[in-house]
């Protein structure tokens, strides 16, 4: 039996050399204590309790430079409590959170951008209500409309944290002045205005709604936009809640006026082609026109800033700018249409009420907000801090007293409405399919 | 890069290795000392037996089912953990409601055959498995019978082969920018250059039903064509040469050598790549996930089976799609029986 | 691997018959027509690639508003875009050299325990005999069909949570943190392969000639003997060439990875980090084309370097011996 003996020699060698490696890298890796507790700056962090060399998992569809300047938005929080943050950004997020949750792996805090998703994993029983200090914050900084968001069946499981308004046309205020066109206030003014350009030979809209597997939801949220503005908000309520049908005549009037903007040949699509073009022109790249001239206007929310090419100046004086999307009828108030994400906890661990607590408090808000790009609808925002002029206007028109404020519709249906057959009716709906039998399918699509 | 980021990686790589050294090693090792410990005492025994005059110890058929069992063990454990218990589970589900706690008969189904753009996407999925294995399959024994022995054929076969090492997102990211379209400007797209070029007006090729779904299985045609013709061109190449001689003294034309000598002798390597193939094809997914995400009528079963499970929070649903792949597969499983059958009668 | 495959038995296969029926049909099909044929179809099926290949080499500017073929009359060419996708150092390009060993760490042992317990367990199917093993061969080969997707959760909850039966843990919660959570990967990556790789290896050592393993048997050689001399070596190139298969497919795997070892830094491997740059910066084309290229490097170095086993495993498998 030779072979017997050179398999265990063999691991010996391995094991010795294993060990001795794991040392060395152990000997690299202890260094460094976090904590920096006692110091001034640290004063305000002392609420959070003492969880030094704890960790707390977070995980979020929030990625790339955006998510360099999370993880830059608590480095102070960590340096002073010792709770060390493990952030993970995904694309696959949504697909992948339930998996992970199911399969027993949760993070300990996720940030959710779909109430609709905050409700699927609170009645499957999976989420921890928040600690009582938490919860006093969250009342305390957050407006109550949002609150109502991350509300399930009485319960409070998700505070809110970063936040945009998506009731915006984007325009090019160089351009406007140059060809000594007016920013348009009222709906009318709005259609006015489209002709004109249309009449001068430019192509007044681009839209473009690919955006990988999640196509189609640029389209959803000017439905959405214009449900707030040919209805009232109580009929939008209904709407998400499917108190009336998908295919409800009030929500094919929205449909079809969104329809006389979106699916008019004459108005679109500004750089790109007609409107066919809409459905294959990723939504990063649709707004980027109106920095060249060949297209006018562009309906897309406030985050769409970051998405100018470099160089592009963003301001009321600049290459581009946004225009508030006008209501149709004044009497039915100032709808405002908006998104943001809520964070929830998988875990109740002390550490982890702490970075909850933390994230809904005005010290991190504003921390956040000084890094730029970003704002939030809770109160404590100081407005100094958003440095940009947009998510100034944004923060402006979050803290309106007479806006109507309303959470994206597609984000508070069932996924498989409001991140399926939503998504994939605008898509045909764009291509060409009437609105009847689009809103019968998606209607149907309905989970019983 | 930082090395010393790399350093425990680099080590659990290592203890991966020296786990697989233990296991396997030491499951050969057991195997082997074992029976030869018993083999020793059988010895004695018969020994023994002889002396006494006793009746002699009949073992050896219970000796070999032990060892089918442990050379079995690793993979019959790993196949339950990792995918009879998933498959038992996901059947399950297939009757039951979103939330995985009420059963709900046979709704799940009855929704599969009535919702009409799931229809579309059983159809699809019938579309692909009929198409992708017979023109990948053609097409890699035509290419494999035009380049054997032409003096090129070394780097020929690298040229078809080279898109299996691609992963279907890559393959698809490549062809997307093949089908691009600009509405204004150049094309940047080669297939609309090409319809520019001969004075045509570009198209959106993505978009339009059911040409697109085509245009999808292009793709997988592409990355597979070059596994059949690698199988193929092989088989071909084993085909004795007497044979071959034979059939020339008598006379046959060419096109009778390809039918009667060629097809037959190469019909077991024909089987492998059929099979694979539609295996393979069900389970298609990156591909439409990545080139249309399933919209403009494109979609599969895998792709909508992973959108109702994962994205839409529908488990139901999605199971009972994937319980529907099964059935599927159960021809290829008929027919692949029935060939073990004929194998081991002749 | 070593090329001293014993010669005995795989024979008639290996001939490289100077006449084959194939070469006479192509003879007869003017040679040139074949010839010109051949070249198209390679032609059409390198473009795509090559066209990716150009693309990577071009300016941001240029990907953008002119196709590739312009390149050829309007030649402009950087380096810049592989510089940004392997070395950059904010975190929103690549720096995919870290990522580049986890698809290294991921990949070996996925490759490595499936071969090993697919070729036990082919051999047993195939030479030794009990009652069921029809059955069970066709039971295995039927597992191909089940959706990987499907079987995420329950893999999952098995690694989360152990295994407990009434009461009992059988085998504990596996815990493991950061650039352990590969073991897991490959756990899984060996479950899933394990059906083609039982067919494929099957179709293989069932057609290695009987007579040279009764010879054994009646040498008073163990089943775990002929395996190890015998059949072991025979099957080699078969052996080369599943391994290709799976290298490929583990190497290209995206869902696995991002189940079983997260999203991070530490463990992710190249696709998800290739992904994640298809993903938030769908319009990046010149990072894409160069970070496409760099995952497909690899591949098609082993593929290149290992060809020959490959042709000659899938060979002897199919082919009736």
């Amino acid at each position: 039996m030779a072979v017997s003996t050179r398999p265990r020699q063999a691991f010996v060698i391995a094991g010795v050399l294993g060990l001795a490696l794991s040392a060395t890298a152990c000997g690299t890796g202890d260094d460094k204590k976090s904590s920096d507790a006692g110091s001034a700056e640290c004063a305000a962090y002392e609420k959070y309790g003492d969880n030094d060399g704890k960790k707390v998992s977070i995980y979020a569809s929030i990625r790339d430079a955006e998510a360099d300047l999370l993880e830059r938005s608590w480095e102070q929080f960590t340096k002073c409590t010792g709770i060390e943050i493990d952030y993970e950004g995904s694309g696959e997020f949504e697909a992948q959170l339930p998996v992970r949750v199911d399969g027993g792996n949760a993070p300990d805090i996720a940030f959710v951008p779909q109430p609709g998703l905050v409700k699927r994993f609170a009645d499957a029983g999976k989420l921890k209500s928040l600690g009582a200090d938490t919860k006093a914050m969250a009342e305390q900084n957050m407006p109550a409309d949002w609150l109502k968001y991350g509300t399930v069946n009485g319960t409070l499981y998700g505070v809110p944290l970063g936040a945009n308004v998506k009731s915006f046309v984007w325009y090019s205020p160089k351009t406007f002045k140059e060809k000594g066109w007016e920013v348009p206030t009222s709906w009318d003014q709005l259609v006015a205005l489209s002709d004109k350009i249309a009449a001068s030979g430019m192509k007044p809209w681009c839209a473009g709604v690919e955006s990988g597997d999640a196509t189609g939801w640029p389209a959803t949220d000017w439905i959405e936009d214009l449900m707030l503005r040919t209805q009232t908000p109580e009929v939008y309520d209904q709407w998400t809640t499917h108190a009336i049908p998908f295919n409800d005549p009030r929500v094919a009037e929205a449909v079809d006026r969104a329809g006389s903007i979106l699916k008019n040949e004459k108005y679109m699509n500004g750089g790109f082609g007609g409107v066919k073009s809409i459905t294959t022109t990723s939504f990063q790249e649709a707004g980027v026109p109106i920095t060249n001239g060949k297209c006018a206007m562009h309906r897309q929310a406030s985050f769409y800033a970051n998405q100018f090419p470099e160089g592009t100046k963003v301001a009321e004086d600049g290459d581009a700018f946004a225009f508030y999307f006008p209501a149709i009828d004044p009497a039915k108030g100032k709808p405002v249409l908006g998104a943001g994400e809520f964070v929830v906890a998988y875990a109740d661990r002390p550490e982890v009420q702490a970075v909850q607590t933390y994230l809904a408090s005005g010290e991190y808000v504003n921390s956040r907000a000084k890094l730029g790009n970003w704002l939030t609808a809770n109160n404590k925002l100081d407005i100094a801090n958003v440095a940009s002029p947009i998510d100034k206007l944004s923060v402006q028109i979050l803290q309106d007293k007479s806006a109507v404020f309303r959470f994206d519709g597609s984000d508070l249906m069932p996924a498989g409405v409001g991140a399926g057959t939503f998504w994939k009716g605008m898509v045909d709906w764009l291509n060409g399919k009437p609105t009847a039998p689009v809103l019968q399918g998606i209607e149907n699509s309905w989970p019983k | 890069m930082d090395f010393a980021d790399e350093q425990p990686k680099l080590l659990m790589l290592m203890y991966g290795l020296i786990a697989f050294v233990v296991v396997v090693g030491g499951l050969l090792l057991l195997l082997d000392v074992v029976p030869a410990w018993f083999a020793r005492r059988r010895e004695a025994q018969l020994v023994a037996a002889s002396a006494s005059g006793a009746p002699l110890p009949r073992r050896r058929k219970q000796r070999e089912g032990l060892f089918a069992l442990f050379f079995l063990l690793p993979t019959v454990l790993l196949l339950t953990v990792g995918l009879v218990v998933p498959a038992i589970r996901t059947t399950m589900l297939s009757f039951m409601d979103r939330s995985s706690n009420d059963w709900v008969g046979l709704g799940n189904y009855e929704w599969m055959f009535s919702d009409g753009s799931i229809v579309r996407v059983l159809i699809n999925t019938l579309v692909w498995v009929l198409l992708v294995p017979l023109v990948a399959a053609s097409f890699g024994l035509l290419y494999a019978v035009l380049v054997d022995k032409a003096r090129f054929e070394a780097v020929a076969k690298s040229l078809i082969f080279l898109p299996m090492a691609i992963s279907f997102v890559g393959a698809s990211i490549i062809w997307k920018f093949v089908y691009a379209y600009r509405g204004e400007g150049d094309q940047i797209g080669l297939l609309n250059q090409i319809v520019v070029s001969l004075g045509g007006e570009p198209k959106q090729w993505l978009l339009e039903s059911p040409l697109n779904t085509l245009l999808l299985i292009v793709i997988m045609i592409w990355i597979q064509a070059g596994f059949a013709m690698v199988v193929l061109s092989a088989a071909i190449k084993a085909i004795p040469a007497d044979i071959v001689e034979a059939a020339r003294l008598d006379g046959v034309t060419p096109w009778q050598m390809f039918w009667q000598i060629t097809m037959p002798s190469i019909r077991p390597a024909l089987i492998v790549v059929v099979v694979t193939l539609s295996i393979a094809t069900l389970k298609v997914f990156d591909i439409v996930r990545t080139a249309t995400n399933g919209n403009y009528d494109t979609s599969v079963i895998a792709n909508e089976m992973y959108n109702q499970a994962f994205r839409y929070g529908e488990s139901g649903q999605g199971s009972a799609l994937a319980v529907f792949l099964f059935v599927l597969v159960i021809p290829v499983v008929i027919y692949q029986i029935r060939n073990l059958r004929q194998q081991r009668e002749g | 691997m070593t090329t001293a495959t014993p010669t005995v038995a795989v024979g008639s296969q290996e001939t490289d018959a100077p006449r084959t029926t194939a070469g006479r049909v192509r003879k007869r099909l003017n040679s040139r027509t074949a010839t010109l044929v051949s070249i198209v179809i390679a032609v059409l099926w390198t473009i795509p690639t090559f066209g990716l290949f150009i693309s990577s080499l071009r300016p941001e500017d240029e990907i953008k508003t002119t196709g590739w073929w312009t390149a050829f009359t309007n030649p402009q060419f950087t380096l810049e875009n592989y510089q940004q996708v392997l070395f950059g150092q904010s975190s929103s390009s690549g720096q995919l050299a870290g990522y580049f060993i986890n698809s290294l760490a991921i990949t070996i042992p996925s490759v490595l325990f499936p071969l090993a317990f697919a070729a036990l367990a082919a051999y047993a199917l195939a030479w030794i005999k009990f009652r069921g093993r029809d059955w069970l061969y066709i039971a295995i080969f039927a597992l191909q069909i089940v959706p990987l997707q499907m079987a995420l959760v329950p893999l999952l909850k098995f690694f989360s949570t152990g295994v407990t039966l009434g009461g009992v843990t059988l085998m504990p919660a596996w815990d493991l943190v950061d650039e352990q959570k590969f073991a897991q990967v490959w756990f899984a990556h060996t479950c899933f392969a394990l059906p083609f790789a039982v067919f494929l290896l099957h179709n293989f050592i069932s057609q290695l000639p009987g007579d040279l393993m009764e010879a054994a048997r009646v040498d008073g050689a163990t089943h775990p003997r002929i395996f190890r001399t015998i059949v072991l070596p025979l099957i080699t190139p078969a052996l080369a060439a599943f391994g290709i298969f799976q290298f490929l497919w583990v190497w290209n795997d995206l869902l696995v990875a991002l189940i079983f070892a997260g999203g991070t830094a530490e463990t992710a491997p190249l696709t998800v980090k290739l992904a994640e740059m298809a993903g938030t910066r769908g319009n990046e084309w010149q990072r894409l084309t160069a970070g496409a290229f760099v995952s497909i490097v690899v591949p098609l170095t082993v593929f290149l370097s290992l060809q020959r086993y490959f042709v000659r495993g899938l060979l002897a498998g199919s082919v009736k011996g």
